[in-house]
């Protein structure tokens, strides 16, 4: 009956074929990512089945050698302290690149409405220190720190001040508009905006970001640690290359037991701020 | 003696939107002046324009007056302490106290830094004490303002207008997200503050059935254009069709 009167509606013959041609896109869509995977599958010649074949015995080698041995448990006083000082790092360089990317990005926002060509500048600064990866900035600034902490630092600094601009700018857009245009309305000067209206109500995601990155942070340092010879990023890719795998294999343990436990610690932070 | 003058103000919005078209009109001191009109009509921007939310494109708006409608930045900061803002969300920071909320009616008169790290003088705490007695919140003051209903909210609102110590307050959609018992509550503090402490109030309204009963002028605007300016009872039903641009028994208000 119902279906009846639909059909009478005007318009409706209109509104079922919007669904049909959005079927049909998803279709299409699911294609084309089917025809990419297999047209750059074979100019890279890789071999799909053979690649799914490989997991077994890749697995299989891991398990053999990367146990921990006995020798390997003895250098755990060293690996943890490698471990804590990269935990220190990703820490340290995070809060210092949320505090700059929330302060550089108060610019970039639109409700705050301060210069419209600084804003745009930048919104195009953060695109850029964003959208170069934290190992390519590793290696460049191998160039002019050598192998050295600093480079490690400056490298995730870069890359999370770019992503916590961005997201620090849509954060305040989205949440504090409404207090913003309040506190303006009672003729709030744009300082006094940003410490009563903008931090106190963007002050939870703002957070939850900077413990998102921070775990982020760990696990990147660890990759960045072996370009620069530092933390426990380091200390893998020493026992790597002497083949000494048990150790290796106790490396990668703890940094896993590590982000784990950030992980579990951080998301009981959010449930008590959020 | 008149606290504002729109004279011939038009908006337009990047260049395309024709918000408001020639609009002039006067609010004298004390007045309490609503303003209707269908959605999009451009009401918002009419309040906008008064606090320099929005900047006019053509004509002048004078306060106290002065022109408002070129002055700098500094200037616009002293225009807005005195001009209360009341809004449909009431845009409070909700993670802050009622208190707090309270207290940021008084930024505007206090200098950057001292604004900013939330310094306020006792003085300063004791009116904002006195007002939330008198909009009946001394309860919730130390609450968050995320734990109010909204007719609690508005009245916080009411109280941050206030601390103001404002000649005008704008109230844009004042009690559109409100029941109706809150609603006249709301409504009633509203007008009472006009009485007592002869705050001129410019209202935009959906409700043209309160608009009438709590209004001394009602301005119709349709498309960005006054239709309509005159006393509530000169407002029959035909000119509440043409503002709204709707025939008989299309409309809310024709119903019972
Ligand atoms: N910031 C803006 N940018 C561009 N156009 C806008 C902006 N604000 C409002 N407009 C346009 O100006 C016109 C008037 O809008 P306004 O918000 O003043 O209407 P209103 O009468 O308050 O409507 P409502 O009753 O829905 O709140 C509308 O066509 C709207 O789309
Ligand atoms: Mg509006």
């Amino acid at each position: 009956m119902s279906g009846d009167r639909m059909k009478k509606t005007p318009g409706s013959k209109e509104k079922a074929a919007v669904f049909v041609a959005r079927k049909r896109n998803f279709t299409i869509a699911f294609l084309g990512v089917f025809a990419v995977f297999i047209i750059s599958s074979l100019a890279t010649g890789y071999d799909v089945a053979g690649g799914f074949a490989a997991v077994p015995k890749a697995v299989h080698w891991m398990a053999s050698n990367f146990v921990p041995d006995e020798k390997a448990w003895s250098r755990l006083p060293n690996i943890l302290a490698k471990l804590i000082e990269t935990a220190f790092l990703s820490v340290a360089v995070t809060v210092c690149a949320a505090v700059c990317a929330f302060f550089f990005g108060l610019p970039g926002t639109r409700t705050l409405k301060l210069n419209p060509w600084v804003g745009r500048a930048v919104r195009i600064i953060a695109a850029f220190f964003r959208n170069v990866p934290d190992v390519v900035w590793a290696m460049l600034l191998l160039f002019s720190f050598g192998q050295n902490i600093l480079t490690g630092f400056f490298a995730l600094f870069f890359y999370t001040f770019g992503i916590l601009t961005r997201t620090f700018i849509e954060t305040v857009d989205e949440v504090s508009a409404d207090c913003i245009e309040a506190l303006h309305a009672a003729g709030a000067g744009d300082l006094q905006t940003v410490f009563q209206g903008i931090l106190p109500s963007s002050m939870p995601e703002i957070l939850s970001w900077i413990l998102y990155m921070i775990e982020t942070n760990i696990r990147n340092s660890t990759l960045i640690g072996i370009l620069t010879a530092t933390g426990i990023g380091y200390l893998f890719d020493l026992y790597y290359k002497r083949m000494d795998y048990a150790s290796a294999g106790l490396v990668v343990l703890s940094v896993v037991l590590l982000v784990i436990a950030i992980e579990l610690l951080s998301n009981q932070i959010r449930k008590v701020i959020l | 003696m008149s606290v504002l003058e729109f004279q011939k103000v038009s908006k337009l919005y990047n260049n395309v939107t024709q918000a408001l078209t020639e609009v002039s009109f006067r609010v004298d001191e004390g007045e309490i002046v609503s303003v209707i009109g269908p959605s999009g009509s451009g009401k918002s921007t009419v309040l906008r324009c008064i606090n320099r939310l929005v900047d006019v494109t053509q004509g002048s708006i004078l306060f106290d007056g002065r022109d408002i409608t070129r002055v700098g930045k500094k200037e616009i900061r002293q225009l807005r302490k005195k001009i209360g803002m009341i809004f449909q969300h009431y845009n409070l920071v909700n993670r802050l106290s009622v208190i707090e909320n309270v207290l940021h009616g008084r930024l505007g008169h206090k200098s950057a830094l001292s604004g900013a790290a939330g310094y306020f003088t006792e003085q300063e705490k004791e009116n904002a004490f006195c007002l939330l007695e008198r909009l009946g919140l001394t309860e919730q003051a130390y609450k968050r303002c995320d734990e109010l209903s909204g007719g609690q909210k508005q009245r916080v609102g009411i109280a941050r207008s206030l601390m103001q110590e404002p000649r005008l307050i704008l109230c844009d959609e004042p009690i559109a997200s409100l029941d109706p018992s809150s609603s006249k509550v709301i409504m009633d503090y509203l007008s009472d503050i006009n009485k007592t402490m002869k705050i001129t109030c410019i209202f935009n309204l959906h409700q043209v059935d309160v608009a009438m009963k709590y209004s001394g002028r009602i301005i119709g605007l349709t498309s960005g254009r006054i239709v309509f300016d005159g006393p509530p009872d000169r407002l029959s039903k035909a000119k509440i069709h043409e503002i709204y641009q709707s025939n008989e028994g299309e409309l809310i208000t024709d119903v019972g």
